[in-house]
């Protein structure tokens, strides 16, 4: 007998009973439809975390000043500035993994237009900080290191700033804004850019040249950095490089000795965005595992109901062995009912888990991710399940003797 | 073998012996059975229950093995072949008649017809024209697509035969194929059986009833697992028993109308 012959026959056999077959497959429907979902959640959560980590810009290291300690009370990063500009000229020339290096000097000031004002972030830093940061300049420019060097009065708005001071969809360049009643020309509004990890709103900024920052907006001393230094590693494999190579160049900057603590720290947002991924991944493999056990369940149920049925069609098997039917015969077209079962389940299940997925990535507002390969492992795993929980009823339906078969009531 | 001249025995046991075991209790069904049928035989297998009878029937149909003696059917030597074997003979050498039919329920007479060709590989186009053949045969050419509970116990058993036949076998074995049926569909079934044999086709019967072993041309009396008689007889004509029981079915039916 053919291979398609025995498909048709189980075929047949399965669709006797329509209602019992998929409650039976039901079982294997649930388990791959939960295994699907459940990885297509923890696939959207991930990418969820690694574009919010994105925003923040690829491969970034954040160099923050160090520690002051004044009578045992130890300051926290930042207090005391140690980063000089020369160092964030040094990390620019010496450390050959660093691609783009920036300065962020930071302070809260309250910006005027003629009809409206915002109080906002203000952040002095150099044109490269936006490639630091990998955040486009959705109209006008970018000032220019002409604009760092004569401290000019320019401004580049995020997209939140430009709506609460201009409304939505306004064009603000060549517009005045009032920064500390300084005003500053808008040359350049940002694109959207979204949330950090933590929800703090990256568009609810403007950015002034480094110059302009400290001479208008918080003076300071001239030979430190007194904000933090943002630098770019060329490729996410260079993160952990750069990291150690600017470590190495600060500490020699600093003539610190061994064992003495660093007056710096520095903050690798791709490590950051490796363990919250870990967490994600830990989270999405205990799921996918309850959803297995479904599975299993699933091939329990088959099992079960092939044995009824092996006993409910004892005088049919008794017959076919009659009219020349192998017990491999016999065996084969069993073992094809459960794998029918369970590939049909498991086919159903893809569906069903996708259409879960998609419901609720548009709940949550995540992107919607399947895996192909997901796809194919869990059908895959419902076959083995099939095939595993078929066997034992098959080969009780194979070895029946026919005499007995066909005298059974 | 016998010394027998004639044609070669298609059907030929030696001394054949069948010993269940019933826990500790051994239960001798067949004691020492030597037979051997002819091509072209009509064989009535009679008995009481317990005479063996069904035991024989099992050893001839190669869906139980000896314990002792030899075998041949169609030159196979059965108790040297394994299951497949086994399988393979009773596809293509014998046809099952069976006293409850055993058709496969939801399934067409077109398709219960076919099932005997699944297992011989016959191609689909070969398998639907042969089972055509087979049904058209038996007179159930109008009922192809018909499922078996939407037939008569007569007509399902005319669905059995042509199952039996669509293979060509050499031999049908039929264990009591008229036990659920009334008389006059008994003649029926018997007339459908006689014509087969007429066509050259052996056929061995069990039954317990002597008018339906009165269609067979010898009778084999079983009793206490040995042969006790093997009488060969000139066979009762269904056609004309059929015409008598309509007949007397048709008189009766006139005496009751006229009666009321």
């Amino acid at each position: 007998m053919t291979g398609l012959q025995t498909i048709r026959i189980a075929g047949k056999a399965l669709m006797r009973n329509k209602l019992r077959s998929f409650l039976t497959a039901l079982g294997i429907i649930i388990g791959v439809g939960a295994v699907i979902a459940m990885v297509a959640i923890g696939d959207g959560a991930k990418a969820m975390v690694e574009k919010s980590f994105s925003a923040m810009g690829s491969n970034l290291l954040i160099i923050m000043s160090g520690t002051t300690t004044a009578g045992g009370a130890h300051g926290g990063f930042g207090s005391m500035p140690t980063l000089t500009w020369d160092d964030m000229v040094a990390i620019q020339r010496e450390v050959t993994s660093v691609q783009y290096v920036a300065p962020q000097l930071r302070s809260t000031a309250q910006l005027i237009t003629e009809e409206q004002n915002w109080t906002t972030s203000v952040t002095g830093t150099t044109p490269d900080y936006f490639q630091v940061r990998s955040w486009p300049i959705a109209a006008g420019a970018n000032f220019s290191q002409s604009d760092i060097d004569g401290a000019t009065k320019v401004v580049v708005l995020g997209q939140t700033v430009v709506e609460r001071l201009f409304g939505p969809n306004a064009d603000p360049i060549g517009q005045l804004v009032r920064v500390r009643n300084i005003p500053f020309q808008v040359v350049g509004v940002l694109s959207r850019k979204g949330q950090s990890p933590t929800g703090q709103d990256f568009d609810d900024n403007a950015f002034i040249p480094s110059t302009t920052f400290m001479s208008k907006i918080q003076g300071g001393l001239k030979k430190y950095l007194q904000g933090s230094i943002m630098a770019n590693a060329r490729s996410a494999a260079d993160t952990s490089r750069a990291q150690r190579q600017i470590t190495a160049l600060l500490r020699e900057r600093h003539n610190l000795q061994k064992g003495v603590e660093d007056d710096f720290s520095i903050r690798n947002l791709a490590e950051m965005a490796n363990a919250q991924q870990e967490g994600t991944k830990t989270l999405t493999t205990l799921l996918a595992s309850i959803a297995a056990v479904s599975l299993l369940v699933g091939g329990v149920g088959i099992m079960n109901i092939m044995l009824v049925s092996v006993t409910e069609r004892t005088r049919e098997i008794g017959l076919r062995m009659a009219v020349g039917a192998r017990r491999f015969d016999i065996l084969t077209q069993f073992l094809i009912e459960a794998l029918t079962l369970s590939i049909a389940g498991g086919v159903i299940g893809v569906a069903a888990g996708l259409a879960t997925a998609k419901q609720l990535a548009s709940q949550f507002n995540w992107p919607l991710l399947i895996r192909p390969q997901i796809m194919v492992i869990a059908v895959g795993f419902s076959a083995v399940v099939g095939i595993g929980f078929g066997l034992y009823p098959a080969r009780k339906a194979s070895r029946l003797d026919p005499i007995e078969a066909l005298r059974f009531e | 073998m016998t010394g027998n001249a004639g044609p070669p025995a298609i059907v030929e046991i030696e001394a054949v012996t069948k010993i269940y075991k019933l826990g500790d209790v051994e239960v001798q069904a067949l004691r020492g059975v030597s037979l051997a049928v002819q091509p072209g035989e009509f064989v009535a297998i009679m008995g009481a229950s317990g005479s063996g009878k069904s035991t024989l029937m099992n050893i001839l149909g190669c869906l139980d093995k000896p314990t002792a003696g030899e075998f041949r059917l169609d030159g196979h030597a059965i108790s040297t072949l394994d299951s497949d074997g086994l399988a393979r003979i009773r596809n293509r050498t014998l046809g099952f008649v069976f006293q409850s039919f055993n058709l496969l329920s939801r399934t067409t007479a077109l398709e219960n017809v076919e099932l005997p060709l699944l297992y011989a590989d016959v191609p689909g186009a070969e398998r639907h024209k042969r089972a055509r053949e087979a049904l058209q045969r038996v007179g159930l050419g109008e009922r192809l697509h018909h499922h078996p509970n939407q037939m008569s116990g007569g007509q399902q058993q005319r669905v059995a035969i042509a199952r039996a036949l669509v293979t060509q076998p050499k031999v049908i074995l039929a264990d009591e194929p008229t036990g659920n049926l009334d008389s006059e569909t008994s003649i029926e079934v018997m007339l459908l059986f006689q014509d087969l044999w007429r066509a050259g086709i052996t056929i061995l019967l069990v039954t317990h009833e002597p008018d339906i072993a009165g269609f067979a041309d010898r009778v084999i009396m079983m009793k206490d697992g040995r042969v006790r008689s093997d009488k060969r007889q000139q066979p009762e004509d269904a056609r004309q028993a059929l015409a008598r029981a309509v007949a007397q079915r048709e008189q009766e039916h006139q005496r009751e109308a006229s009666g009321a």
